[in-house]
């Protein structure tokens, strides 16, 4: 009997027992994951289901990546086939107006130039000793847009998801602190003052339906290996803008996209376990994120200063910071940054054009990078 | 492939190609909007 009790007593012991400083650890992380999501409210819709997945996976014998483990299995169907990030796809097309895109089509240009950081910190990864792919995981962090970076990394380095989600969604939620002093630094006084006149052009409800149609097939048949991404980003824009499927759009945007990202996040959070995650590479990837989105803010303003100069003074350098994915933060910051300096300046439509296009950029750079990696066989 | 190659391919053609394809994406909208101009009146009698 008493020998019973022991044995029974030594149960309740064996999660202390096993419990190792990386168990500790990684529990700490994940209640500084919870403690920005819900005191700072850093993005807290990701931050808090990866927080407490973090956490629970790190509570020694639970066994929730194990072979039969729940979360196990929402990994490998839900993160694995790409299935939850494409449903979080659908969902952010229904929820985005393109309609400052539509107005002023021309400063798109800026989403490109706003996406160069993913490129400039491929390179500087490979340089650090990152292998090919890997390299490509921690480069899309510069895309600035959740999904995307675990669409990428989900496909190229598993192994990276949980270092690359929490890097996208912790810099993305720090924007208005990491990139005003990039605008600041790259701008003439005189850039920074430049007002930019009213671009109300109303677009029709035609060329609203037709956008996501034809942005589809142009950018799927330039970029095929990308169409997963900007098809249903592009469906779901189809049936906000077409009026006539209001309960898939409404599923889209709540429902679909409600419960897919307390999944995904959860199931992020669980590949943070402490023998994957406490590495140095994990810091490497959060270092050369950061690195990332200040390049992204380099780019953007460099070719706004461009466009700048060619259109003789008319465009303000400082919405080129907008032509990145984190909508509308991006634009927000331009927007004050520019009242900084001249309080009659109102950037905000044409840098929400730069933001919205730095949204498409996203998409279609991954997709480019994607389709590049195919046509050099380096992926299948 | 060396990894240099490798990045400096990537990077270029990334770049180039997300530029030309958000050009081409730009075109698109323009003459989009060229071959269906907004008209206050249809777009109201649609909404009405």
């Amino acid at each position: 009997m008493e020998s019973a009790i022991a044995a029974g007593l030594q149960g309740l012991l064996l999660g202390v027992t096993n419990l190792t400083l990386g168990h500790g650890l990684m529990i700490l992380v994940g209640s500084l994951l919870l403690y920005l999501g819900i005191s700072k409210g850093y993005e807290p819709l990701l931050l808090v289901p990866i927080g407490f997945g973090a956490v629970l996976v790190n509570i020694p014998l639970a066994g929730l990546m194990g072979e039969e483990g729940i979360l196990r299995f929402f990994y490998e169907n839900g993160i694995l086939t790409e299935v939850f990030p494409v449903l979080i796809f659908l969902g952010i097309g229904a929820m985005t107006d393109f309609q400052p895109l539509l107005e002023n089509p021309k400063i798109i240009l800026l989403g490109a130039a706003g996406q160069f950081g993913i490129f400039l910190t491929l390179l500087l990864a490979l340089a650090v000793g990152f292998d090919k792919l890997d390299a490509v995981a921690v480069a899309i962090i510069g895309a600035c847009d959740g999904p995307t970076a675990i669409y990428v990394s989900s496909k190229f380095a598993p192994h990276l998801l949980g270092a690359v989600s929490v890097a996208a969604y912790s810099y993305m939620s720090l924007v208005p602190l990491l990139q005003p002093p990039i605008m600041r630094l790259l701008t003439t006084e005189k850039e920074k003052k430049i007002v930019m006149g009213t671009v109300r052009q109303p677009v029709s409800k035609k060329t609203k339906i037709l956008f996501p149609i034809v942005v589809t097939v142009v950018a799927s048949i330039l970029a095929p290996i990308g169409t997963p991404l900007i098809g249903t980003v592009m469906l779901g824009n189809l049936m906000r803008e077409s009026g006539v499927v209001e309960r898939l759009k409404q599923a889209s945007e709540n429902e679909i996209t409600n419960i897919v990202t307390l999944l995904l996040g959860l199931t992020i959070g669980a590949t943070m376990e402490a023998d994957k995650f406490l590495r140095t590479q994990t810091l490497m990837v959060l270092a050369l994120g950061l690195i990332a989105i200040g390049l992204d803010t380099v780019m953007g303003v460099l070719f706004g200063k461009l466009m700048c100069l060619l259109t003789g003074g008319k465009v303000n350098p400082l919405i080129g910071a907008a032509g990145i994915s984190a909508f509308p933060m991006a634009a927000r910051v331009a927007q004050v940054e520019g009242q900084k300096y001249n309080k009659k300046n109102y950037l905000l439509m044409h840098a929400m054009s730069a933001n919205a296009g730095g949204q498409i950029g996203s998409i279609i750079a991954a997709a480019v990078m994607l389709s590049v990696l195919k046509g050099m066989g380096i992926v299948g | 492939m060396d990894i240099w190659s490798f990045g400096l391919t990537v990077a270029l053609v990334g770049m180039g190609g997300t530029m030309l394809v958000l050009w081409c994406l730009s075109l698109i909208v323009l003459l989009l909007r060229k071959i269906f101009p907004y008209q206050p009146d249809q777009e109201a009698a649609k909404k009405g």
